[in-house]
């Protein structure tokens, strides 16, 4: 760490914002803020309004993944939070420096370990936009449909979580039950459940094996029903409507400030969603809706994840009525693997295949961002690229990161139990904040 | 995004706007808008873009640092941009160096900022004049070094092979 | 209303195992044995076919295996799929006995460790295992516990034993919930059949112990 206070560069004699001791710079609460100056705590603060910080650890089980929070309370109102967080800090960006493009995509997929097939999207989105590689309309399709499974599934389980944080624990079996016959989809189409490497740079690995798409209009057909299942438990169930009305606003405007996006901004009224706004892959295709809601508060997010879900099946059934004929991987062998069967008849794929594997397409120098719509929020991937088969930078703008800074606001004022139902609406993701 | 010829008008109003050596150059590539700008400029051009120009970018999506080893000035501030109204993104990035690595920060006029700062110092080692909490977050506070630098190992331990694995002891040993 | 009587045998004549007429039998002799009016040969049958011999490790292994209570502490991916085995109606983890998982560590018998085990959180892994009491159980599910899986950087502890004695070490990126569970399973064996040593000999670790101030 360089020190500039002293040493060279005279034109900047500002103080070294490190300088002070870090128990100092680390203050669970801001004191003036909260309306207990240093003068008055000392003064007027009678023994049992005294303020009482406790620390919501990284191992609780009620934090979604490893997230400790500084909390400093008055009795059981919350004055202050402070989510600390890099427990599970796994170095990904760093260690995809190391890898060749296509072997960074399994690193990529594990940052928000939800939705898998989103990060791959975004990863691939980025290196296709460096190499100016456009993706077959089936393979668009595919990872249409992939990544709107995988949204059905990441709100399941948020729905699960969430339900068996507030308290309504039958909601966690019945939301796993249909979350099964979504991996036993992903699992039929690459073979995995979780991360599936599903999404390669020029679109997706194979081809949907017959039997597939009946057995996924099975699970559409019988998806609705269950959501009203769903709604018909929770939606005016009196337990929930009292733990969620009205907890944890912010107003739009002030979650714009914040960088929020996701269910969050759109369920405090701001109809702002990646796959219409700026459509990337192929949603212009489909016709969909944006469930957008009204006050803000944690039912309200609750609902538009709902709507989603819905909204979700609708986009896969229109995406598997017209599937469209085709490659699913574009035919640029110097980018996609040639497939098995050329391998035996022509040397060019020979070649190929040995190069892409051994060292790697490379990518021409230049810098690409690119965002898609996770289930959290705008999940946005830049790519530093310097020309060599392994990329020189990558970075991920992960949605949970940028919504964890609303926490706060969204619970000052509020009780503890309505910060564990503010934590549960949030949809955090501990994988991506951490990266 | 802007367009190419979009992009240099920006860049004229900004020099106008702001001043002359604010922007030192943009770039058009695979269809997206980079700005680069002088680092100590960097709070006076943001504003500008958020607030004055005919063409507002209001929103700051993400900002990350780069290490662009083996070029000089080696560290890289970028700043993503979004117009929600037309749609458009804008990267605006600033480069330092090493040796003085200090950027002004951008938390009051977006607050998003806050914790992409934090991570930009703990991985690279960027020190944002003005941050209200310039700490660590994802590594352990009382780490030592900045792992994202080019020049950092990546770390970890050698594979015990057959070949190696008398020259590496496991732990039991 | 009609009653119908059925004839059974005198208690002595063997009956075939798992017909009504057994089972009606044995409910008859056990009426008789708590009233006291079984003697001699009918009493000394009663005991053999009821009486189990075993020893008391065997007996202690047997109460610790079938309730084995986990830890619910999930880090990463794999957290979801031991959330899966936990709480999905597919793989049911109750069958075993573990359903309850507990929230705090001295209540739980065994910590599933799911996850990547980053440097700032292996201190704390620590404590929480230390505050487990004896008997306790490590698993290691996935690569990332078991030896950093892809993950060899500076952030990651390479394998979750290096600072934690680990029992069973499960594979998978992440594992299947059949999996999970034949690590649970495998763990189950474990305790029957080695010999209960205390963890710090079986590991040899004596001396490992950290005074708490």
């Amino acid at each position: 760490m360089s020190s500039d206070g002293n040493g060279n560069g005279a034109e900047h004699s500002r103080p070294d914002p490190l300088a002070a001791p870090y128990r100092e710079r680390e203050q669970s609460v801001t004191l003036e803020r909260v309306g207990h100056g240093p003068a008055a705590a000392t003064e007027q603060l009678e023994p049992e309004t005294e303020l009482f910080t406790i620390n919501l650890g990284p191992h609780h089980p009620a934090t979604h993944g490893v997230l400790r929070l500084l909390c400093t309370l008055e009795g059981e109102t919350v004055l202050d939070v402070k989510p600390i967080v890099g427990y599970v800090h796994t170095g990904i960006e760093k260690s995809m420096e190391t890898q060749q493009y296509w072997k960074a995509i399994t690193f990529v997929e594990r940052m928000d370990y939800l939705a898998y097939n989103f990060n791959a999207q975004a990863y691939c989105m980025t290196v296709e936009r460096l190499l100016d590689e456009p993706v077959p309309a089936r393979g668009e399709y595919l990872r249409v449909i992939h990544c709107e499974l995988n949204r059905i599934a990441s709100h399941l389980f948020w729905l699960g979580t969430s339900a068996l944080d507030i308290g309504a624990i039958t909601m966690m079996w019945w939301a796993l039950r249909e979350r099964d016959y979504v991996l036993d989809l992903f699992e039929m189409s690459s073979g995995q459940r979780m991360h599936t490497r599903y999404i390669q740079v020029g679109g997706v690995i194979d081809d949907i094996p017959p039997g597939w798409e009946r057995k996924c209009r099975e699970f559409l057909e019988l998806f609705p029903a269950r959501i009203d299942q769903y709604e018909a438990l929770l939606d005016k169930n009196e337990i929930w409507l009292q733990r969620l009305k009205n907890v944890g606003v912010v107003s739009p405007e002030r979650l714009r400030e914040l960088g929020v996006t996701g269910p969050l901004l759109r369920a405090a009224g701001d109809p702002w969603d990646l796959r219409k706004a700026m459509p990337y892959s192929a949603y212009s295709d489909f016709d969909f809706q944006i469930p957008v809601g009204t006050v803000g508060d944690c039912y309200d997010r609750y609902r538009v994840r709902m709507a989603e879900m819905r909204e979700s099946a609708r986009i896969v059934e229109q995406a598997l009525d017209g599937l469209p004929e085709g490659p699913y991987i574009t035919t640029n062998r110097k980018v996609a693997l040639p497939p098995r069967h050329e391998l035996a008849t022509s040397m060019e794929a020979l070649i190929h295949h040995f190069k892409l594997v051994t060292e790697g397409f490379r990518v021409g120098p230049g810098e690409a961002y690119c965002a898609i719509e996770s289930p959290r929020g705008e999940l946005g991937c830049y790519i530093l690229a310097d020309g060599s088969a392994k990329p020189a930078r990558v970075h991920v703008r992960d949605p949970s990161f940028v919504n964890l800074q609303a926490l706060p606001e969204m619970s000052e004022g509020g009780l503890i139990a309505d910060m564990i139902a503010n934590i549960a609406m949030l949809d955090p993701i501990l994988g991506g904040i951490d990266r | 995004m802007p367009d190419a010829t979009g992009l240099e008008l920006l860049a004229q109003r900004i020099r106008g706007a702001v001043a002359d050596d604010a922007v030192v150059g943009t770039a058009y590539q695979h269809e997206q808008a980079m700005l680069e700008v002088a680092p100590a400029r960097v709070r006076e051009v943001l504003t500008y873009l958020r607030d004055k120009d005919e063409e507002p970018y209001e929103q700051l999506l993400s900002l990350h640092g780069v290490d662009y080893l083996p070029e000089e000035p080696r560290l890289g501030v970028h700043y993503q941009l979004l117009a929600r109204a037309r749609r458009e993104r804008l990267g605006v990035k600033t480069r330092v160096t090493v040796e003085d690595p200090v950027v002004p920060s951008v938390v009051d006029i977006f607050p998003t900022a806050n914790f992409h700062e934090r991570e930009a110092f703990d991985m690279f080692g960027l020190l944002f004049d003005g941050h209200p909490d310039p700490r660590r977050i994802l590594l352990p506070e009382d780490y030592e070094g900045f792992p994202q630098r080019r020049d950092f190992p990546v770390g970890g331990e050698p594979v015990l092979f057959t070949h190696n694995e008398h020259k590496y002891p496991r732990w039991y040993e | 209303m009609e009653v119908v009587r059925n004839k059974v045998a005198a208690p002595g004549t063997p009956a075939a195992p798992g017909t009504p007429e057994d089972f009606r039998a044995k409910q008859l002799s056990a009426q008789q044995m708590l009233r006291g009016d079984l003697d001699g040969r009918a009493l000394e049958q009663y005991v053999e076919e009821r009486v189990m011999l075993t020893t008391l490790d065997k007996a202690q292994n047997w109460a610790r295996r079938n309730a084995c209570w986990p830890l619910g502490f999930g880090l990463a991916c794999c957290a979801i799929e031991m959330i899966t085995v936990i709480g999905s109606p597919r793989n049911d983890i109750s069958r075993f006995g573990a359903e309850v998982v507990r929230a705090s560590p001295r209540q739980a018998d065994m910590i599933i460790l799911s996850g990547r085990v980053s440097i700032k959180m292996a201190p704390i892994i620590r404590r929480i295992y230390d505050q487990m009491l004896e008997p306790k159980w490590v698993i290691a599910m996935g690569a990332c516990s078991s030896s950093a899986g892809m993950f060899s950087n500076y952030a990651v502890v390479q394998g979750a034993d290096k600072f934690l004695p680990v029992d069973v070490y499960i594979p998978g990126c992440p594992p299947r919930p059949e999996a999970l569970i034949y690590g649970i399973m495998k763990l189950q064996d474990k305790i029957t059949n080695e010999p209960s040593l205390g963890w710090r000999k079986r590991y040899d670790a004596e001396g490992t112990e950290e005074p708490v101030a």
